[in-house]
Order: C-alpha cells, then structure tokens, then sequence
C-alpha cells in the first residue's frame, strides 16, 4: 500500500529539501525525521515513498534507516522513554531508573536485543529504551521522554513525571 | 554593559571567568534576537564584515584559539588549509553533535544563548570564505534544533543571513541538519557523510581532509560549538587581550562539564590552565561527596585515559621537570597531554573509592561497543570483544587471563582504523588495565561484592560460553 502523506507534511518535506542545493539525497536524513515524526515509525511503504521523492533506489534510504538508532521501523509507545544509559547517568543511578520505569509503566525488557531494543507497554501507552549519553551528564540521571528532556530523575519522581505524560 | 545577575544557585564560583556562558542561567536572559542585541549581539559581526576574511583567519590565529571539540587542533591554522588556489565552493559545518559521555556544555549555548553562536558562525564563515553552513545537531536536542531554527529566522530577517549580509554583498545561508542518534557522526568525516544523506561512514585520511576535500568534496571547515562562540569573543577583545586570557598556548577560557562523584557537578567556565584539577573538585564542585575518596578521574570525555588518584606525574616548568600530584595538574590542553591524558572535549567524570573499575570500563565498553560503525574489522570486532571481557569480569565470571586478553584486543584496534574512533575505543582499556590491573584480576573470580552488576550485563555473561562464539 503506498504511503498517504498529508500535503502539508509534504510540504514542510519539500521545504526541508530545499536546504541542500547541492545534492537532493543529503536530504535523506530530514526527510525521515519529517516522516517518523508524522507516522510514528519508518514502514517500507515509506522507504519506498522517501526514495521515491529523494529519486534514490529504496536501499539507499533503507541502509540509513537501519544504520541509525534514532530511526525505527516499528511503531512505539504513545509515550517513548529513553533513559540515559552511559557512565555518569549509570554512576547517578540510571540502571534503576530504568527499572522502576518499567515497573510503574508495565513494560516487559525482557525480550528486548541490541537490533530490536524498545520494549512497548501491552496497552500501547509506553514504551522505553536506553539510550547512549544524552550530553545530560551533570544532572544524571537524564531522560527523554518523546521530545522533553527530563533531568535529576529520581525513581520518586516517576509517579508525576509520567502522570504529567497525559 | 548591564551587570549579569544569575538564576539563584546557579551564581559563577569566584575561580569562574565567564565569556562563552555568561548569559547562560541568567535571570531574565531568554533566546531572542532583540534581548541578544540588547547587550552589544551582532556587532562584533558588524566589526568583522569591516576586516579582510584573510585578517580574521589571523586574527583567530593569532589569538591561539585551539578546538574545543576534542582534538585542540588550533583553528585558525585549520581555516588555513582551505587549499589557496582552490575554485570549488567552501562549506562551513558546526558540530553540534556534543555525543563524547561526560560533555554537555554546547547543549546550554544552543539552548539559552543560540545567537551567539550564529554570531560566531557567520564570522567564521566569512574568514573561510563559505556562502552554504549546516549546523549538524543531535536528534536528541529537538528544542535545540527548534531553539536553532528560530534564531537562523530572526537572523536572517535582520540581514545577518542571506543575500547581502549587513549591506556588505557577503551570502551566507545556514542550515540545521539533525543527526540520528550515532556517536559516529560526531567524527567529522562521519557527520559529512551523514550529512550526504548516507551511513555516517567515516573517510580515511589522507586522502580525505574535510578541509581539502570534504562535503561534497569541496573543501569544508568542521567546528565544534564553542569553537565558534570563541571566534566572536576574539573579534571583540582583538587577539592580543585574547590570548592573556588563559595560559601562553592555551588560551582563551573554556568550559569544562563536571560529572560523577562530587558534591555539585555541572559547568564550570575558566581561563585554560589557570585552575587546577584539585581545585575544579575539592573547591568549585564542593568537593567528593559525604565520607568518600577520590579514586580516579576521566579528564577529558570518556575516551581520554584515566588518571588515578595516587600517580604522579611530571611535568616541565620552565627547563626543569618537576614531579606532581593528580590534584596539581593544570586544567590545560597541554599540560593534560604531559600527564598521558588529553582535555579532550572537556568532560571530567569523577569517580570516588566506592566505584569498581570493572564496573566503569564495562559501561564505557558497551558504550563503544554500539556505537562502532563497523567499517574496520580491528574497531568492530575488537569494540564488542571488549565489552564481551567486561562483562564477564563484572559478573564474576572471568579467569585472570581475560585480563590480558582484553588489553591485547585493546592495543590491537588502537592505531590500526580509519578513524580515531579506534583510539578513542581502546584508550579507556589500556588504560585502565595499566593503572588498575591487580583490581581487575581481583574481580574476575566473583567474590567483590560491592559490584553493582545489570540483570543486562548477568544475561550477557550467561550466555557467553565462550569468547570465540
Ligand atoms: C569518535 C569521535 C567523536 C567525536 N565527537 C565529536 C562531537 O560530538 N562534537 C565535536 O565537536 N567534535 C567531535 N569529534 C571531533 C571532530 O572530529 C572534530 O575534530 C571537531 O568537531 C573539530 O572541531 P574543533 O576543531 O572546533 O574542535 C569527535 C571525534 C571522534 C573521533
Ligand atoms: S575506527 Fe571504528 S568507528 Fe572508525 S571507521 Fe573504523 S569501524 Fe568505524
Ligand atoms: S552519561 Fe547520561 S547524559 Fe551523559
């Protein structure tokens, strides 16, 4: 089934490509982030269309997409954690953190591998991940939760933090 | 000038020389353009546009100012490499993808004080000669990149940007290019393929020197955020007074990011080599915290190589050597250097008596581990032979062999990949092996117990029969 992209969604996409007169595919990684932001994930059906308006083969937006960690190509939690997982957020107790999160959001990260790292609540609301040094470390343990970086979380901040979600 | 009044508790510590962060926390600062020219924004462009490109190149040369993003390479004989007879177009890049643990000072410019670093980024893109600038910014700063964006608009609606920079027939456009989420693309021959629209593969040099040959393959300037807030400051004091500040080869002031085990960690601005490593912990960060002692320090980003607490070091004074304690080091570049470490990228993460080496190498191990690009087999194979080791010794279930065995994967990617990736993998190994190998053998046989061990990290060691599967 071919992608329905919104025309305002396309766009803000064919304004993103204009910032690179030089080379339409630099646009690959902009272009990706316009889409996962509107669908939630990177499905075939989007590589396909991305490369399609990028005039690129799919593989080359397909090798992108499965290189870096910020792109997925599965749906996630209506919320998406992702908890800071290196030395100085580790030292301030992200590995708890991380814990109590799953505790109170009712997510399993038992099944979860380096190529398949996020781990979704089974009602959907939730889901989580680590992440790798989020340039937080000074006011570890960080986290993001969608877009807003939350710092200093202690587990007894969680209740709020995600009440404050909804 | 207006007298700065910080937000309560986030006051500078008296050993503080704030330049770059001096509106950062600041009460009732905000992002706007209209507050940033409140206080004199822009006109050290304005002083600049009046000069010739060549002379702000040696003006910043001059000035002694050496990159923040890691190698302290200095950057006015960077902008110099641009080739002389050179007729393609010249790219300017700021690297704002601040991604080497322990580092979380650009965050703060790109997010309280965006315009100064715009400030500083047409100036330098008007030395170089670049008419086209992306600004490579993590996917994990979206308000930044938003923050960014704003600015980039404002700017150019003032005529900072655009066809015709301040009536001078100068062009310049920037871009904000947003990452996603790969350590790699911090690297700078990586983030230009990244921002190819490709795998952030970096590029063997030579032939590939970003200045010579490098978006595009044109010749392209990479600098790190700070870097390029410094370039206005020089404009505006002129190079001479630039260069008093700090120490003669280390100048200027930087931010240092303090992380780990002390009372109060964060930013701390200062001239270069006028603090020393003592000072930073036991007096601007309060000290290490309630009953505890210091047993290392990771000066520089996680990749520089520890320090520990009882070594001595020397370093030359004048013709003479004389030999000191971690606590005397000068918070300089080279004087880092000298003591076989590096002030890298600014991240010092301290680490008290109650941390297990194991432990912190493991962390860093998985780090690199999943951030290696895979291009090298030495960097890729080695990365997760690392982290492999660790975690068995973490767990307890190593024999005193892996010890040797990790130092050998270590020095077997160091010096042997296409990018310095490989060095920054195996330093924290060599490292630590060296300076705290009767630790790390004490560990492998399971019986520390005052090692925090990840359900991750005993899953891990479980299913690892052995090394070779
Ligand atoms: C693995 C690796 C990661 C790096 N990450 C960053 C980074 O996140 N930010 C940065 O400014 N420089 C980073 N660098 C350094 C850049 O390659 C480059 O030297 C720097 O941006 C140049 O800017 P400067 O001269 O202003 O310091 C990294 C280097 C390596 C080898
Ligand atoms: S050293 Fe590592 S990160 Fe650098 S190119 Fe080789 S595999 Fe990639
Ligand atoms: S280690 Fe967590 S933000 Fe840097």
């Amino acid at each position: 089934m071919a992608l329905k992209v919104p025309a305002d969604l396309e766009k803000e996409i064919d304004k993103r490509i204009t910032h690179y007169p030089e080379s339409k595919r630099s646009a690959v990684l902009p272009v990706l982030h316009e889409v996962q932001s509107h669908f939630g994930y990177i499905s075939e059906d989007a590589v396909v269309w991305v490369a399609k308006k990028l005039e690129l083969e799919p593989i080359r937006v397909l090798e992108v997409v499965t290189f870096y960690p910020g792109f997925r190509q599965k749906p996630v939690g209506k919320h998406h954690i992702r908890v800071c997982r290196t030395l100085s957020c580790a030292m301030a107790g992200s590995a708890e953190l991380m814990e109590e999160f799953c505790k109170k959001a009712k997510i399993d990260r038992s099944k979860v591998s380096h190529h398949d790292p996020i781990a979704v609540s089974e009602d959907g609301q939730y889901s989580i991940e680590f992440a790798e040094c989020l340039a937080g470390c000074g006011t570890g343990p960080v986290c993001m939760i969608n877009d807003d970086f939350h710092e200093e979380v202690g587990t007894d901040k969680l209740e709020e933090i995600l009440k404050n979600c909804d | 000038m207006a007298k700065v009044k910080y937000i309560a508790g986030k006051e500078p510590h008296a050993k503080e020389h704030r330049m770059i962060f001096r509106n950062v926390d600041r009460e009732g600062w905000d992002t706007s353009l209209a507050t940033y020219q409140k206080e004199g924004g822009y006109k050290q462009l304005a002083k600049a546009l009046k000069m010739e490109p060549k002379a702000v190149q040696e003006e910043v040369k001059a000035a002694g100012l050496r990159g923040r993003g890691g190698a302290g390479f200095p950057t006015g004989v960077k902008w110099g490499f641009v080739p002389p007879n050179n007729t393609k177009p010249v790219y300017l890049i700021c690297n704002a993808d601040e991604s080497e643990p322990g580092t979380f000072k650009d965050r703060y410019i790109i997010h309280q004080d965006p315009h100064q670093l715009i400030e500083g980024l047409i100036i330098s893109a008007y030395a170089v000669g670049a008419h086209l600038a992306y600004i490579y910014i993590r996917e994990e700063f979206p308000e930044g990149a938003q923050i960014l964006e704003t600015a980039i608009e404002e700017a150019r609606k003032q005529k900072f940007l655009g066809k015709n920079v301040c009536g001078t027939g100068f062009e310049l456009e920037i871009y904000v290019h947003r990452g996603a989420g790969a350590y790699i693309c911090g690297e700078e021959t990586g983030l230009i393929e990244s921002l190819e629209g490709k795998r952030p593969y970096p590029r063997i040099k030579p032939p590939y020197f970003p200045a010579a040959m490098g978006l595009y393959l044109c010749p392209t300037i990479v600098n790190n955020v700070e870097s390029l807030c410094h370039v206005k400051h020089i404009i505006d004091m002129g190079a001479d007074a630039y260069g008093k500040l700090g120490t003669p080869r280390n100048t200027g002031t930087r931010i240092l990011c303090v992380s780990g085990d002390v009372k109060k960690p964060g930013y701390y601005e200062i001239q270069v080599g006028k603090v020393t490593m003592g000072e930073l912990i036991n007096d601007m960060c309060g000290g290490m915290k309630e009953g505890r002692k210091l047993k290392a320090v990771i000066p520089g980003g996680s990749s520089s190589k520890i320090l520990r607490a009882d070594e001595k070091f020397t370093l030359k004074q004048g013709d003479k050597d004389v030999e000191i304690g971690i606590e005397d080091i000068p918070m300089d570049f080279d004087s880092l250097m000298a003591c076989g470490s590096m002030a890298g990228s600014g991240g010092v993460i301290v680490i008290d008596d109650s941390r297990a080496i194991s432990w912190v190498l493991n962390n860093l191990n998985t780090f690199y581990a999943h951030e290696s690009c895979g291009q090298c087999t030495p960097c890729r194979e080695g990365s997760a032979w690392m982290k492999k080791i660790t975690d068995r010794i973490v767990s307890g279930n190593a024999s005193p062999e892996d010890v040797d065995t990790l130092e050998s994967v270590a020095y077997n990617i160091d010096g042997k990949t296409i990018c310095a990736f490989g060095e920054a993998c195996s330093w924290p190994t060599e490292a630590m092996v060296a300076k705290f190998r009767d630790e790390l053998i004490g560990d492998t046989d399971g019986k520390n117990a005052k090692r925090p061990v990840s359900k991750e990290t005993q899953e891990a060691a479980k299913n690892l029969k052995s090394l070779t599967t």
